[in-house]
């Protein structure tokens, strides 16, 4: 494959396998561009576990979307690049960039159990994925790989044969993360893997997804809401706000040390289960991403937004070591 | 005493007719009492299938007991003069899961306010009907200048479901059942609301039924709270004393389950279950998945044990303490607590 011969080679990014670079999603509406992602950077390291957070609208699915080209119109991307090792993703021609979906980069998508096919086996929908991108194993064979994968993810060999409708809603979400993995993508992206499922069988399928990127060595790239959930899995966290990627650093550094204010309200938000009261809504909504106000997105809801921040867009840079954050109260630390 | 609001050995079955294949026991023997004096704030929870939104359900009146009765001022709400029934469907509200759907986008949300005002002839004159709805509006936190006039896509779903508590308030409610209310709702928004939920529980005397799957928003709001599993209570008590020193199995799995916002905090590891054989009809129905499950939970289920004054526990591990039938639940949220456990209210503004 190609990914690999390129492991020699010596840029600065070899010990990225994604690098994403200033990149932008617009909606196109009779009314405007909404900007749902507007010029996102960030890396990710082999077998790294990045999180995604934002509230609904925050561009934080939209980022997942474009990694893998799936955004349809009225969406477009309207640029910035995505390297996927040295595949310059954005470049590829529609075929070739079927052939990298999967083999190179899986998604589990929000809601992805119910995209099963109703009428077909398990056994049969895990097989296509494979004949599609070229892996026509003989009958034993193919069965063995199927009994393999779906062991991988917890399942029973039995489930193959079985269909969408005869599995619990966390039996279905493990099958979608067994074709997920089927061709050992270097990148796995899980947007809301979870969302519709039951706290127990949350836990057991984020273990599960755990489990099968250590065995593959993958990184996976989380878009989720639950910062419960991003403590627990992740080990660097991404904060999204109206399209932008306002702080990035370490799970740890963001929940002991938010930077930036929208952070610091977003962890104030969640409910305690040892202290009663103690959380407190973010008062206003999120700007229209039709009509962006001037300066900071976030200026409208922020405590400590001052004249600046109406005028001028704060920039995203790096004010401790691996820790990011575009807020104009950090700007004289560097 | 009548209680205002009572669901009396109600079990609810799902199909088991002619042509059913099976049939499914969605609630089982489920008796509570609701009163509002003083007002009471219970949660309702469990996973999906547990029989937390079929009681909701059968509290509004929107299906009906297989067995058992649900009771408004001691009258079976399938059974009411119309008067009666015009009082009970006036007096307990309800606010639903999904801030979208209830809206027609067609009218602005006026339109989903006036409603009920004009139903129950609450407002003689357009100025007293405005006047309703703007006190109903600023009760739950919204500028009636703000959400007036607007179409439902014009707000947000957080503003969305603060409309939904105010239109519930309009029709000044003794009872709200609140069915998964913020479950749709973005995490900056969710205190918001829940807030507003405690204040009109606190300012306007009404009690409230939370319905989640969530037990850290049950936490945070409500005095009492009932865990589900599989259509029968495993555990109930004081919100405190459940949450922070669970005793079912079942509540135990749950409550480490959640995933805490700490990445300092993991997850600790979860105990495999015991496997003590293949449960049928009669076992405890935690037993196949149970860490603690014994042989005696395969033989019978365990009733609700009294383990504090103010807690049961549906688990053979408690046998040592005296059992209570189902129908006496709502002693354990109305005895006055002996003792130690002293409940506290939420420090909430």
């Amino acid at each position: 494959m190609k990914a690999e011969t390129i492991a020699t080679g010596a840029t600065a990014r070899q010990t990225d396998i994604l690098h994403v670079e200033d990149l932008r999603v617009y909606y196109h509406t009779p009314r405007g561009a909404v900007r749902a992602v507007d010029g996102v950077s960030f890396d990710l390291k082999p077998g790294e576990r990045l999180g995604f957070v934002g509230e609904s609208g925050s561009g934080k699915t939209t980022i997942a979307t474009a990694l893998i080209r799936l955004i349809r119109p009225p969406g477009k991307i309207e640029g910035g690049r995505v390297l996927l090792g040295d595949i310059d993703v954005l470049a590829l021609s529609d075929e070739q960039m079927r052939q990298l979906r999967l083999a190179q980069i899986a998604m589990v998508a929000q809601g992805a159990m119910n995209s099963l096919n109703p009428v077909k086996r398990v056994r049969d929908q895990i097989a296509d994925a494979l004949i599609d991108h070229g892996k026509n194993y003989p009958r034993q064979e193919m069965a063995e790989r199927i009994a393999e994968l779906l062991q991988r993810v917890g399942l029973k060999p039995e489930v193959a044969g079985m269909f969408p409708h005869e599995l619990s809603g966390g039996m279905k979400q493990r099958v979608v993360i067994a074709i997920a993995i089927s061709l050992r993508p270097k990148v796995i992206l899980a947007d809301e893997p979870t969302s519709a499922l039951d706290v127990v069988v949350q836990r057991q399928i984020m273990e599960t997804l755990r489990a099968v990127q250590d065995d593959l060595g993958a990184s996976i790239i989380l878009i989720g809401h639950d910062m419960g959930l991003m403590a627990q899995f992740v080990t660097r966290l991404g904060v999204m706000y109206a399209g932008k990627l306002v702080e990035l650093g370490s799970v740890e550094n963001l929940f002991d040390e938010p930077l930036h204010p929208y952070s610091r309200l977003l962890i104030g938000s969640l409910p305690s289960l040892t202290r009663k009261g103690a959380f407190e809504g973010i008062p206003g909504v999120p700007p229209s991403l039709l009509d962006r106000p001037s300066g900071c997105p976030f200026r409208t809801r922020c405590p400590h937004a001052f004249d600046r921040c109406v005028t001028e867009e704060p920039q995203f840079r790096e004010v401790r070591p691996g820790h990011w954050v575009s807020c104009h109260l950090y700007e004289e630390i560097v | 005493m009548t209680a205002l609001l009572e669901a009396r050995n109600v079990t609810k079955v799902f199909g088991g007719g002619l042509l059913a294949k099976t049939r499914t026991v969605a609630l089982e023997n489920f008796s509570l009492a609701i009163d509002n004096s003083p007002p009471s704030f219970t949660a309702i929870v469990g996973e999906s299938g547990s029989g937390k939104t079929t009681i909701a359900r059968l509290l509004l009146g929107l299906t009906a007991p297989t067995s058992g009765e649900v009771l408004y001022q001691g009258k079976d709400v399938r059974h009411m003069s119309r008067a009666e029934h015009r009082t009970y469907l006036r007096e307990v509200q309800v606010v639903f899961q999904d801030p979208y759907e209830v809206y027609n986008p067609f009218y602005n949300v006026d339109h989903v306010l006036e409603t009920p005002i004009i139903k129950f002839g609450l407002a003689h004159t357009a100025k007293e009907r405005r006047t309703l709805i703007e006190e109903a509006l600023e009760a739950v936190g919204l500028r009636p200048e703000e959400t007036l006039g607007r179409f439902p896509h014009q707000l947000s779903g957080g503003q969305r479901q603060r409309i939904m508590v105010a239109r519930a308030l309009l029709l000044r409610p003794r009872v709200i059942v609140a069915d998964e209310p913020v479950s749709m709702v973005d995490a900056s928004l969710r205190a918001t609301i829940l807030k507003s939920l405690a204040n009109l529980n606190q300012q306007f005397g009404i009690s409230f039924i939370y319905i989640t799957h969530d037990l850290t928003t049950a936490y945070q709001v409500s005095e009492n709270i009932i865990v589900l599993y599989r259509g029968a209570v495993v555990e109930a008590g004081d919100v405190e004393q459940v949450v922070q020193n669970p005793q079912h199995p079942y509540t135990q799995l749950l409550v480490g389950s959640i995933p805490l916002p700490d990445p300092h905090q993991p997850w600790a590891a979860a105990k495999p279950p015991a496997g003590v054989g293949t449960p049928t009809a009669a076992s405890c129905k935690f037993t196949d998945r149970c860490p603690y499950a014994m042989p005696m939970c395969i033989t019978h289920a365990p009733p609700l044990f009294r383990t504090d004054p103010r807690r049961v526990a549906a688990c053979h591990l408690y046998r040592d303490a005296p059992a209570i039938g189902p129908e006496e639940l709502t002693s354990v949220f109305t005895d006055s607590p002996s003792g130690v456990s002293s409940h506290e209210v939420a420090a909430d503004g």
